[in-house]
């Protein structure tokens, strides 16, 4: 057998995945009847359906021809999502303007191009811009400032 | 309809209050903005914009994301126009002629035929929604459970066999949104489902982070992928206002155009997208005489331009009345519903008229503003135009996690973003289109409790989805549908159509 549509094949496998994946987890809730269904009979039926789906879609794949699947660009994809984690992370203790920083520079080391002053620039608009507009305009309730900054910033006005 | 003078008298008060003005003014503006920008559309700005909402009087927050679904799709045609690019999705067909023409030096009556042609599509289509909205809505105060489940199977059917790409993927997307869906307390018994013991999962997966994540987020990856090339043809654009033997020309195209507009919109599934794309194929079927078409024939950008704002108007219909969203955008606007502490449905009408009829006033005055807004802007917008991607991805980076943060004021729901995102990813990789597990993912839990409550009063027999006439008929619709696009020669021309663009 061989595979002649890659991306089938593998959406396939995805969705099969997914959906053996809800039923056996599901199998911890109570099943109900279907007068009165529990927790477990809705996502059993939809698992159900969509790993036959999955299967018809990976049957597919050995009959029809179809485009290889792209390639996977791993350098964006890991600096972003690396940046957005450290944001998350360290959100709290150290607040959005070291935060911005970070997702920031790491987020543009994952374009084509990275121009430090460029990217320096775009950091201090986008700051001034936030810390303006969603903190004092907006009142959203983001962490700005470092904790063990957090008098000095509450004094000169930037703090929450 | 006796009742429509008032009504629209009541909406024009609520639209035209300043607070209301300044907020739609900001929200086509905005719109405009992220659909001139290629690489940002309106799913991921309305998600952004969400947790802001927040903070905003009901009203003019919906005014406000309603301004900019329709602003962007003005924006879109001055990209498509200017730079061979679909600034929005939508505008991607009037790239065809619409680049052509600005190639030929006719990028002026280009841009002017197309926010003409949108004013005029937008101006029906608002009489469009005043006009059908209410009798929809009474039909629907009728709907019990059955009817409900009935209309959301139809509606998730409508959706996969009009959006683009494999029907059965499309499909799975859809199956896959509705588990997703499922993950956190069961309303019925208290079961915290697919919570692995995370209390932050026991609350649900917030609807933003998901949407944020495959269309914020997963987007910039993809659009990383490849180098950017862009060559802004900035030449002279000469005037904007087509010559008077031009509109003449062009009449009976923006005419198709914003009928078959409003009523794709209207479809569950519809929307602008499908609307563009429909509007030029059948202008190049129904246009007399056809030659030019592909080599910047006017009417290949009046024609999509004004279906696909009537398109992006109507489209609001079915959310409205039935509270049941037909695209993306729509879904998020259910999204901002529920931040309100609204339940969106058929009672919004009755319940809340200004809110109701404040959003369909604004939607004309919105289309007055983007008109006297854009023609003098013009220029504006094309500077805009040479913002590289570079500069512009990092904000949407740090807007998205800053949005996505702010909705539960948890560094979880980041975290969530960033596994969506890289589903989002390989979704993107495999060929498997985002919307439909996005309008699975928002009607999960209502399917089951419709599903449940009609099997509860049925004494648990699955036949009453047949016996009942309105159900019945959701249903028929919905099997014929699946039906008609699985038949070899509408499969093969299905293709075709998006092919062509």
């Amino acid at each position: 057998m061989k595979i002649k549509a890659p991306k089938d094949f593998w959406a396939g496998l995805m969705f099969i995945a997914f959906g053996v994946g809800f039923m056996i987890v599901a199998r911890n809730y109570a099943m109900g009847t279907a007068v009165r269904m529990g927790p477990a009979y809705f996502p059993t039926v939809l698992g159900g359906i969509l790993a036959l789906i999955g299967l018809a879609i990976f049957a597919k794949s050995f009959a029809t021809n179809g485009p290889p699947v792209p390639r996977f660009v791993l350098r964006p994809m890991t600096l972003i999502i690396v940046a957005i984690v450290l944001f998350g992370v360290f959100l709290k203790p150290l607040g959005l303007i070291v935060c911005a920083a970070i997702l920031i520079g790491l987020g543009a080391l994952g374009g084509h191009e990275f121009k430090s002053k460029e990217v320096a620039i775009l950091y201090a608009a986008l700051v001034v811009f936030s810390v303006a507009v969603f903190v004092k305009g907006l009142g959203l309730p983001i962490p700005t400032c470092p904790l063990f900054l957090d008098d000095t910033c509450r004094r000169i006005g930037i703090g929450m | 309809m006796e009742g429509l003078l008032p009504n629209l008298a009541l909406g024009f008060g609520v639209a035209l209050t300043p607070l209301n003005l300044l907020y739609c003014f900001g929200g086509v503006l905005l719109g405009t903005l992220i659909g001139v920008l290629p690489g940002i559309g309106p799913v991921a700005t309305i998600a952004m914009l969400l947790p802001v909402t927040f903070t905003l009087p009901p009203v003019s927050a919906l005014i406000m994301l309603a301004g900019i679904y329709y602003g962007a799709q003005y924006g879109g045609s001055t990209t498509a126009i200017l730079v061979n690019l679909p600034g929005e999705s939508a505008s991607v067909v009037t790239a065809l002629d619409g680049y052509k023409m600005a190639r030929q030096g006719r990028a002026g009556p280009a841009l002017g035929i197309a926010a003409i042609g949108s004013f005029f599509a937008g101006c029906v289509a608002t009489v469009v929604i005043a006009l059908f909205a209410p009798p929809l809505a009474e039909v629907a105060l009728k709907f019990g459970p059955t009817e409900y489940f009935s209309l959301m199977v139809l509606g998730l059917i409508a959706a996969t066999v009009l959006a683009h790409g494999s029907l059965i993927k499309a499909i799975a997307m859809v199956l896959l949104g509705l588990l997703l869906g499922l993950i956190g307390t069961d309303v019925n018994s208290g079961v915290a489902r697919y919570s692995f013991g995370i209390s932050e999962l026991s609350d649900g997966i917030g609807f933003v982070t998901v949407a944020m994540g495959m269309f914020g987020i997963a987007e910039i990856v993809a659009n990383l992928d490849h180098k950017e090339k862009r060559a802004v043809f900035v030449a002279k654009i000469g005037s904007l206002l087509p010559s008077r033997k031009e509109l003449i020309y062009c009449i009976p195209s923006v005419l198709r155009g914003t009928v078959l507009g409003s009523a794709l919109g209207i479809l569950p599934g519809g929307g602008a997208l499908l609307a563009s794309f429909a509007a030029y194929t059948l202008e190049k079927k129904a246009a007399k005489p056809p030659r030019n078409f592909g080599n910047g024939d006017i009417r290949g950008v009046a024609a999509p331009e004004s279906a696909n704002n009537a398109g992006a108007q109507t489209s609001f219909i079915p959310l409205l009345t039935l509270g049941i969203p037909s695209n993306p955008v729509m879904a998020l606007m259910i999204g901002a519903m529920m931040i309100q502490g609204i339940a969106p449905g058929p009672q919004v009408m009755t319940e809340r008229p200004q809110l109701f009829w404040g959003m369909i006033a604004s939607m004309w005055v919105g289309n007055l503003m983007l008109v006297v807004l854009n023609l003098p802007l013009i220029g504006m917008w094309i500077k805009l135009l040479t913002v590289p991607y570079r500069m512009l991805y990092p904000a949407i980076l740090l807007f998205c996690c800053i949005g996505v943060y702010s909705v539960n004021n948890t560094s979880f729901d980041i975290y969530m973003m960033c596994i969506f995102a890289v589903l989002g990813y390989v979704c993107v990789k495999l060929e498997c289109e985002p919307a439909p597990l996005i309008l699975g993912f928002i009607l999960g839990p209502m399917m089951e409790e419709n599903l449940r409550r009609a099997m509860l009063l049925s004494r648990g027999d699955p036949s009453v989805f047949f016996t009942k006439p309105i159900s019945a008929v959701l249903l028929g619709i919905a099997l014929i549908l699946l039906l008609i696009v699985m038949a070899p020669s509408v499969k093969k021309k299905r293709e075709e159509a998006f092919l062509e663009a």
